[in-house]
Order: structure tokens, then sequence, then C-alpha cells
């Protein structure tokens, strides 16, 4: 696959529930194309259907209107090469670490071989789980939980991963330790990522691109590169662009809230 | 991450408090304080009906009721025992292998659920109790019809706690099962079955006492063996103290049965216990 190829792209995509209410928009004329191992985050106010988007990249809804495409191929079904990470972890709770990022291979398959064990082991060593493989979920803490839940995504090794506000659920600093040991593995196996976020300083620090969605209907109304390069830290973010483009974002956060 | 480890760790070590408050430590003795109520109980029991001469055919003394206990031999209370004891382990194997079927059915079929769900629920609201004599003449008077009465008490609370276990699996997870395009029949055994297990051990709870209530109900209809007969039996020959060693020994039986439900769920499902018990 070339490197300049696409991975996501949104063709004048809408997205209509029906609902008891009538007809809820959730999303209106979304385009948008992101390039093969680009980090984009999307912020937007809540139930601008930031999972909406994320749902159709998955396959997991169809839209109403427009394409979805992965690879220039129309998403019609889930695809083998996207991992999701949702916002709670929801793991098995009867199952081990181990068993829980196993749950892929078992389940897709029936069955799991010693190179899934393996590979199981390697992908837990990563997290930064090692010794903690014969736990269950509720012996671990929050984070814990979630870094299960990434390795349970990283496990069929996926080279688009979605993640659903994965680190919401966690106290900041936790958050925050949590969102450079992403960075961390996705330098080592570079991926595509759609991050679905509230906070912008997290936001800031993850993404290549920042997508900036109106309440609903969702619409984006801005797409804005993120200035700073990497490698980045704490301190990047206290960098007079860096706080220049926070603030702009915010201002296109309430304004829209507002109006 | 060395934060998160010591949160792991400190909740693993085993951290010795005070001493406790003399209530605190009766509270937290396994069996001592509801012991003492029953011998409490037992004791006020005997002294009353003594003191105010109550006739035994209203309420015999605890003592009387020991003595009940010697009207038939050992073996023969084993038959009835073990008569009662089979019906109801029939009944309860039988509605917990239909009610799984109906649960799964309820949970993944809407159509299901409208076209089934309010046949249950009159079946639920018609009183077995009556319906007893009417099974026992279409069905005879062996096995069939007491474990049929029996599985028409005991299986509506499966049915309900199966059904609201297996709707109870976190959406992300079906999700993720349908992201992985995994087989349909995985998402019910690997995900909802599993999750629904703490709803259907609460079930069971409920179920198996039920189960005895069925079995009795149908000793009373149509029996010559079992605690049911032998209480009615013993009731319609006016000797009291027997149908209440009788009652005794079912109560004994209904609590064994329900603390091997329990038992099975600690030590084969301890995860899905609720959290405080285990503290």
């Amino acid at each position: 696959m070339a490197l300049a190829s696409n991975a996501i792209q949104f063709d004048s995509v809408g997205q209509t529930y029906v609902t008891d209410a009538g007809p809820l928009t959730a999303l209106t004329n979304i385009n948008l194309t992101i390039p093969q191992h680009q980090f984009v985050a999307v912020l937007g106010p809540s139930g601008c259907g930031k999972s909406t988007l994320l749902r159709l990249s998955a396959g997991l809804l169809l839209p109403s209107s427009g394409q979805v495409s992965v690879y220039r191929t129309p998403v019609t079904a889930p695809r083998d090469d996207v991992g999701m990470v949702f916002q709670q972890a929801t793991l098995l709770p009867w199952a081990s670490v181990t068993d829980n990022v196993l749950f892929p291979a078992r389940h897709k398959r029936g069955r799991v071989d010693q190179k899934d064990r393996d590979q199981a082991a390697e992908i837990i060593e990563r997290v930064g789980l090692a010794g903690f493989e014969a736990r269950l979920p509720h012996e671990l803490s929050g984070g814990m939980q979630q870094r299960v839940g990434i390795a349970r995504a990283l496990f069929l090794n996926p080279d688009i991963l979605l993640m659903d506000e994965p680190f919401s659920a966690l106290d900041a600093l936790t958050r925050d330790a949590m969102g450079f040991e992403l960075l961390k593995l996705w330098q080592a196996s570079p991926k595509t990522v759609l991050y679905i976020t509230h906070s912008i300083p997290e936001a800031l620090l993850l993404a290549d691109r920042v997508i900036v969605m109106s309440a609903r209907p969702g619409r984006i109304i801005a797409d804005l590169p993120v200035p700073r390069g990497r490698p980045r830290d704490e301190d990047s973010l206290r960098s007079p662009e860096m706080q220049d483009y926070l603030a702009h974002v915010r201002n296109l956060l309430i304004h829209r809230d507002a109006a | 991450m060395s934060s998160e480890t010591e949160g792991a760790m400190k909740r693993d070590a085993k951290t010795r408090p005070a001493p406790l408050p003399l209530s605190e430590r009766l509270i937290r003795a396994p069996g001592l304080l509801p012991g003492l109520t029953f011998l409490a109980i037992l004791l006020i029991w005997e002294g009353a009906t003594r003191a105010f001469q109550v006739p035994t055919y209203v309420l015999p003394p605890p003592s009387r009721i020991a003595q009940g206990f010697d009207s038939v031999d050992l073996a023969r209370w084993g038959q009835h025992v073990w008569a009662t004891l089979r019906v109801a382990l029939m009944g309860f194997a039988t509605s917990i292998i239909v009610s799984l079927p109906i649960a799964i059915g309820l949970a993944k079929s809407r159509l299901m659920s409208r076209a089934i769900y309010p046949l249950l629920v009159v079946i639920q609201s018609v009183p077995v109790v009556a319906v007893a004599p009417i099974i026992v003449v279409v069905l005879g008077t062996d096995d069939a019809p007491r474990v049929v009465i029996t599985f028409l008490i005991s299986f509506f609370p499966l049915v309900v706690s199966m059904t609201t276990g297996l709707m109870a699996t976190p959406p992300e997870l079906i999700e993720l099962s349908r992201s992985l395009r995994a087989p349909g029949w995985r998402e019910i055994t690997q995900i909802r079955i599993p999750y629904a297990i703490p709803y259907f051990f609460s079930g069971l709870k409920i179920s198996i006492t039920l189960s005895v209530i069925g079995a009795v109900v149908a000793e009373f209809v149509a029996a010559e063996m079992g605690l049911g007969y032998f209480i009615q039996f013993s009731t319609s020959m006016f000797r009291l103290p027997d149908a209440w060693a009788g009652l005794a020994l079912l109560v004994a039986l209904s609590l064994t049965l329900f603390q091997i439900i329990n038992l099975i769920q600690r030590v084969f499902f301890a995860w899905s216990l609720p959290r405080t018990s285990k503290h």
C-alpha cells in the first residue's frame, strides 16, 4: 500500500436516525480525508455525532447519504483492519487480562493457538501490564483496565485505530500518562488513528490534526493541523503558538455552542 | 504506571485496622447472630407453650416436635426426603432447560418477545395449586404431573432473570462482536450467556426454593410418599407434632438446596458475586 494513500474518506456523508420523536439528523455533509498513519482528533460538543463518525468508519453503521471509504473501498461491513477502543474498557469480567486480549481471536475464529498467546504476551508487555496477565478486570485500576482495552484493540494488528473518548473516564493524572503512552505505542507502530475527545489539551497533545464539529446536526466547522511537530511533551502545550491554537479551538467550540 | 500499580497493590494488601467494637465483631461472626436469634425463639416458644398450656394441635412446643421425628424410622424419613428432593430437582432441571431457550428468544427477538411474553405472564398468573388436580387427572399419578407442577411454579423467575441478564450486556461488546464479524451464536455463547451469569444465579436461588414448594404442592394432590404427603397425612391423623417435624425437614431441605446454589456460584463463578461481599 502506497504511503500516500488515504486511509479513511468521507464523501458528503449524512446520517439520520429514526426516533420516536421523528427523524434526527446526527451528521450532515461530512467531507473528510484522512491520510494513512495520521493521528486525527475530533472535538465537539456532546451529541454532535462524533461517535457516529467513528461507527461509520468501523462499518458498524451505514451512512444515510454519501459514502465512507477505507483504503478507497466503500465501507459496507466491518473490516478486519480496524480496531476499536471504547469510552469504558468494557472487558469481560470473568476473563483474565490475557484472555481479554485474546478475545478477538477466540471470538472471531473460535480458538486460539500458541502464536496468538505469544502475540498477546508481547502486546500486554508493550502496554505495560507484564506481571498482571492472570488478573481479573475488577482487580485492576481504571487506567490498567483501559490498557487492556487498548491491547485488545491492537491484538489483530489493525491498520486503523478508532478511539471513542478512551481516557475520559480516568482521573486527570492517569489520563495524561495514558496519552503519552498511547503516543509511544503509535510512534513505535504507526497507525491511522481517529480519536474522539472532549478535551482540547488532549487533542493538541496527541493529534497531527484537529477536526472541530458543531452541535447537532454535526458538521465540520474547522479542520486545523496542529502547529507543533513531534515529539511532544507537557511543555509543548505551553509554547505561545500552541496556546494561541488552544484559544482558537476553544473559541470555535464556545461560540458554536452559544449560537 | 507506578501510581496505578500501587493502587492495585494497596487493594490486595490485607490491611488490619484497629480492633473492632464488640457490636461489629458480633455482626461479622458468621452464623452467630442468626443462630442466637433462632435459639431465643425456640426458648420463648417452648416456655410460652408450656406456661399457657397451649394444646399441641394448636402449637406443639419444640421438644414435642422433636419427638415427632421418632414417629417413623430413619429409613422412612430418607424415603420421604428423597421423594420430595427428586421431584423438586427434576422440576428445577426442567425449568432451567426450558427457560434458557425462551430467554434467548426473548432477548434476541422483539417478535418472540411480543408473541410469547404475555403468554408467560398468563401462565405465571394461573394459580398452580388450583390447576394441580387437573394436571394429575390429565397426566396420571406417576412423576410426570409432579414435575410439571413443580416446573410451572419455578420457571418464571428463571426466564425473567435470564432474559434480563442476556440484555444486560454492554452495547460496546456487542459492537465489538459485530466489528469482528463473528458468527452470531458466538455472541450468545461467549458474551451474552457469561454476562447473564450473575442474573442467572439470582433466578436459580429463587427458583430452587419455589421448586421445593412445587414438589410439596404436587404431593398434596397426589402422592404416597414425600414430605408434603407426610405432612398432609400426619395432619389428617391429628398428629400435629409429626407434621411439624416434617415441616422442619422441608425447611432444612430448601435451605440446603439454596446454599448449594450459593456454593456453586462462590466456587465456580466468584467473579459474578457482588463486589462488597468479597471484602
